[in-house]
């Protein structure tokens, strides 16, 4: 049996009403509110949390593969995975890939990764599936989009959910597109799409899918489909004749908005986080003429996963972005102060295993724990005798300041001591913080965030988090 | 062997602090020497050599990563010149290098000057650019001067019950010296609501927490005592001096034994110091003191880790006026970086400079009334290393 083993998401804790919107540009598009990546996330950086949320209590060393799928890598050439395996502390010795370009990707690395277990060549594969979509200020994608991540371990053994049929269409089709010079979507004619694009083609997927193996409707307990718009998603549910009750209603557009291609995922970890054993559930993406179409048979094991950060955990966790301007500056439509921080490529491959996996070093004569890594033990002066000991993820601040100094688009800049649980000290920045809320003794947890673009790459390196 | 009584300063000299946009880095190096110079009636052939102290030379490095930025504005050639250089305590540390010079015998009669050119740039550009620019890519990035010590109030309060107003009475007082100081970068007096009103720089501190961004040069020349008792110079022996190095650059808020309640450099530096100078109760025996009040918290925390008072007990000290110009203990009767200004290698001479002008009872209206010991402290970096000297008359 091959299948779904663990899944882990993340929303981004900002929630940008839609009412300021419209209070920029007029009326507005659709009710509620969208995710908005913090000024200091990117996909890959939503990935990473994904993957690790998904990995609680799972050794990542056991992992075989990675598969980061995404419409907005950070990089059009240079791959994302190899950054979100290391910060999730893979092995080396793994496969990875990007799956990108299409709303698709992330059940296009679905089905790649089944189809390695199932062949053989990976005992358990972590798919990663993350977006954060730039959309032209006013337009309705701007109301639409959101931003979010998926992480689903494939394997064998633990499985919560086992893949029972796959089934894809591909068939050319132009109805929303970004070339390379593009900075925001493009999208084709409204009345062309909505008469031969998603809702036909996720129709004869779905379809195709059950007829293949011998399915009805009624078989099925859930249909998680993607929804590029409540309005074409209600068109689909209807002309596929799906009793109510078994598709949400709102597929996270009002809450969160089209995650892109972590929406099919999320909405599938959605219906698992309240799925009971022997449930069937109907998996359907869809990008621009492509559909990937799954049935899974949930099981006992999913039992075992129902308090994993997922959709659920991650839609509680939120603050209200109330400004407008300031999510301009998130999505670098509105430039920043121009910084030139030192950095080298050289630099960040020798201090990987400190900055990127968090390893310190623990003395092997009198047990002293450094972090930063140190060769000479600060106690005992022991020269080069000591083992890698990965940082506590948790901790909490022992002292902290607000800069009003430091350029950020969302000051003051938060900095935090943060004694962590167990050992080790961590100093650095606060994120996703109100700065009314910070204390002495407050409860935070490290999350790997997006820097600066010193010498021309895109740092990364980790900052503290309120632990919710 | 102790270095106790074996160097005489016989002569100091200082710019005016403060933005001197009229002035270069060579300018306000030759008039803090030439007033140096005049103070113990020499001139450039009667030095040996020289050090200077300065954090970053004109803010261009490079062409100033050199003695020679101070030997060609003095035409000091052949002589040798020495350039250090160590975060807050540059100052201090030309002076204490300065010193062994003389004491090892070397050379008979030195030059010791700090220098630094801050405002050719918008202080944004300085020390603020420069936190953000050229530290390590992504390890305590974020951290600027000021949010170095302002985890040290939050801590302090915390810990000890004090609040911003306690960190305005060093502002005050501070401020208040500084209006007496024609040499001093601000020249008013403050109240402690105007404190307490200005906007925040890092929280808790404000505006008037912070030493401002300032331009200026201050000299001293050292020799040994039977040459200054030939000369006939009102001179001034160094007793004691200690320099501490206990942690690394981005490090040290990282280490758990640093309890941001003070410094364990400036601890190890005055015990070194005091050490030397046979001090044994700080509070008594020191009569005139210029600490290193980069930010008001630092000053309450220099005079626990300096012994003037136990620890958690530098607020009180504040609110007793102990400290303030008519006290009991004098600290920083120039104004302090805080009100003198706090041109970074610059400070370290010029506190040296002070605390010799009040021994020798030349300090105008901030004279204070006894002065028989005196000391100077810098603290550099993120509090990683300090410097402590005391100073005694013959």
């Amino acid at each position: 049996m091959v299948g779904i083993t663990n899944y882990g998401a993340y929303i981004p804790k900002y929630r940008l009403g839609r009412d300021v919107v419209a209070k920029a540009w007029g009326p507005r598009f659709m009710p509620g509110e969208r995710a908005v990546a913090n000024h200091d996330e990117d996909s890959l950086t939503m990935a990473t949390e994904a993957a690790i949320n998904c990995l609680e209590g799972v050794d990542p060393k056991s992992l075989g593969g990675l598969i980061f799928a995404s419409t907005t890598s950070p990089y059009l050439e240079k791959q994302s995975s190899t950054l979100v395996a290391t910060a999730a502390d893979l092995s080396a010795e793994i496969f990875t890939a990007d799956y990108l370009s299409s709303l698709r990707a992330g059940t296009a690395a679905l089905k790649s990764a089944i189809d390695s277990v199932k062949g053989g060549s990976a005992e358990s594969i972590l798919v990663t599936a993350a977006d954060a979509r730039r959309a032209e200020p006013g337009s309705d994608s701007e109301q639409l989009s959101g931003d979010g991540s998926a992480a689903l371990m494939i394997g064998s053994s633990g499985v919560a959910a086992s893949v029972e049929g796959i089934f894809s269409i591909s068939e050319e089709f132009m109805d929303v597109w970004r070339k390379q010079d593009d900075v925001f979507l493009q999208k084709g004619d409204a009345a062309f799409t909505q008469a031969y694009g998603y809702a036909r083609i996720v129709k004869n997927c779905v379809e195709g899918l059950l007829k293949k193996y011998e399915l009805k409707v009624a078989d099925i307990s859930q249909f998680v489909v993607s929804a590029p718009d409540s309005r074409s998603y209600a068109r689909v549910a209807k002309s596929l004749n799906l009793p109510p009750g078994s598709f949400p209603e709102d597929p996270l557009l009002t809450t969160v908005g089209d995650t892109g291609a972590a929406a099919p995922l999320m909405l599938f970890i959605a219906a698992l986080e309240k799925a009971k054993p022997g449930e069937r559930i109907l998996l359907c993406s869809y990008g621009a003429g492509n559909s990937d179409a799954f049935i899974f048979q949930v099981t006992p094991e999913v039992e075992r996963l129902k308090e994993k950060r997922g959709v659920a955990r991650s839609q509680a966790s939120k603050r209200p972005l109330t400004n407008y301007e300031k999510f301009l500056k998130f999505q670098r439509v509105l430039p920043d102060e121009p910084l030139a921080p030192f950095s080298s490529w050289a630099l960040f491959w020798k201090e990987k295993k400190q900055n990127l996996q968090l390893y310190g070093t623990r003395c092997r004569r009198c047990g002293v724990f450094a972090y930063p890594r140190r060769r000479v033990c600060q106690k005992c002066n022991a020269k080069d005798e000591y083992e890698d000991v990965r940082l506590p993820r948790t901790g909490k601040i022992y002292t902290f300041a607000k800069d009003h100094l430091f350029p950020s688009p969302d000051p003051p800049t938060l900095m935090a001591v943060v004694d962590m649980d167990g050992w080790g000290r961590f100093y650095g920045q606060l994120t996703d913080c109100d700065p009314a809320q910070v204390k002495i003794g407050m409860p935070v947890e490290l999350t790997f965030r997006k820097f600066h673009q010193g010498d021309g790459f895109y740092n990364y390196f980790w900052k503290l988090r309120p632990v919710e | 062997m102790s270095i106790k009584d074996r160097v005489a300063i016989i002569g100091v000299g200082a710019t005016k602090f403060g933005e001197n946009f009229e002035m270069t880095y060579q300018d306000m190096a030759l008039e803090a020497v030439y007033e140096a110079y005049n103070d113990a009636g020499l001139e450039t052939k009667d030095m040996d050599a020289a050090w200077l102290g300065t954090l970053s030379p004109g803010l261009t490095g490079l062409e100033g990563d050199a003695g020679a930025s101070l030997a060609e504005p003095l035409n000091f050639y052949p002589r040798p010149v020495t350039r250090v250089s160590a975060y807050c305590c540059s100052g201090m540390e030309a002076v204490r290098n300065a010193a062994f010079g003389v004491a090892s015998g070397a050379y008979r009669m030195v030059l010791a000057v700090g220098v630094e050119k801050m405002r050719e740039v918008p202080p944004r550009g300085s020390l603020v650019a420069r936190h953000i620019n050229e530290t390590h890519p992504v390890i305590s990035k974020g951290r600027t001067a000021p949010g170095i010590f302002a985890p040290i109030a939050t801590r302090y309060f915390h810990q000890y019950g004090y609040n911003k107003e306690t960190l305005a009475k060093v502002a005050v007082k501070n401020h208040y010296n500084g209006s007496l100081n024609p040499k001093a970068h601000f020249r008013s007096t403050i109240t402690e609501e105007t404190v307490l009103k200005a906007p925040m720089v890092v929280d808790p501190l404000g505006l008037f927490d912070c030493c401002p961004t300032t331009d200026g040069a201050a000299a001293a020349i050292l020799t040994t005592p039977e040459i200054a008792r030939e000369l006939k110079k009102d001179y001034i022996l160094i007793k004691g001096m200690g320099l501490a190095v206990t942690y690394g650059y981005f490090s040290m808020a990282f280490q758990e034994d640093n309890d941001f309640l003070g410094f364990k450099s400036t601890r190890e530096a005055a015990a070194m110091a005091y050490g030397q100078a046979g001090i044994k109760d700080p509070r008594k025996e020191i009569d005139v003191a210029e600490v290193h009040d980069c930010f008001t918290i630092t000053e309450l925390v220099n005079y626990e880790d300096l012994g003037f008072c136990g620890r958690g007990e530098g607020g009180k000290l504040i609110y007793r006026g102990v400290t303030a110009l008519n006290g009991e203990l004098p600290v920083n009767t120039s104004g302090g970086l805080k009100s003198c200004g706090h041109p970074v290698g610059a400070t370290g001479v010029r506190m040296v400079a002070d605390v010799v002008n009040q021994m020798r009872g030349r300090s105008g209206k901030r004279q204070v009334k006894k002065a028989d010991i005196g000391l100077t402290h810098t603290l550099g970096g993120p509090g990683s290393i300090s410097c402590v000297f005391v100073l005694g008359r013959p």
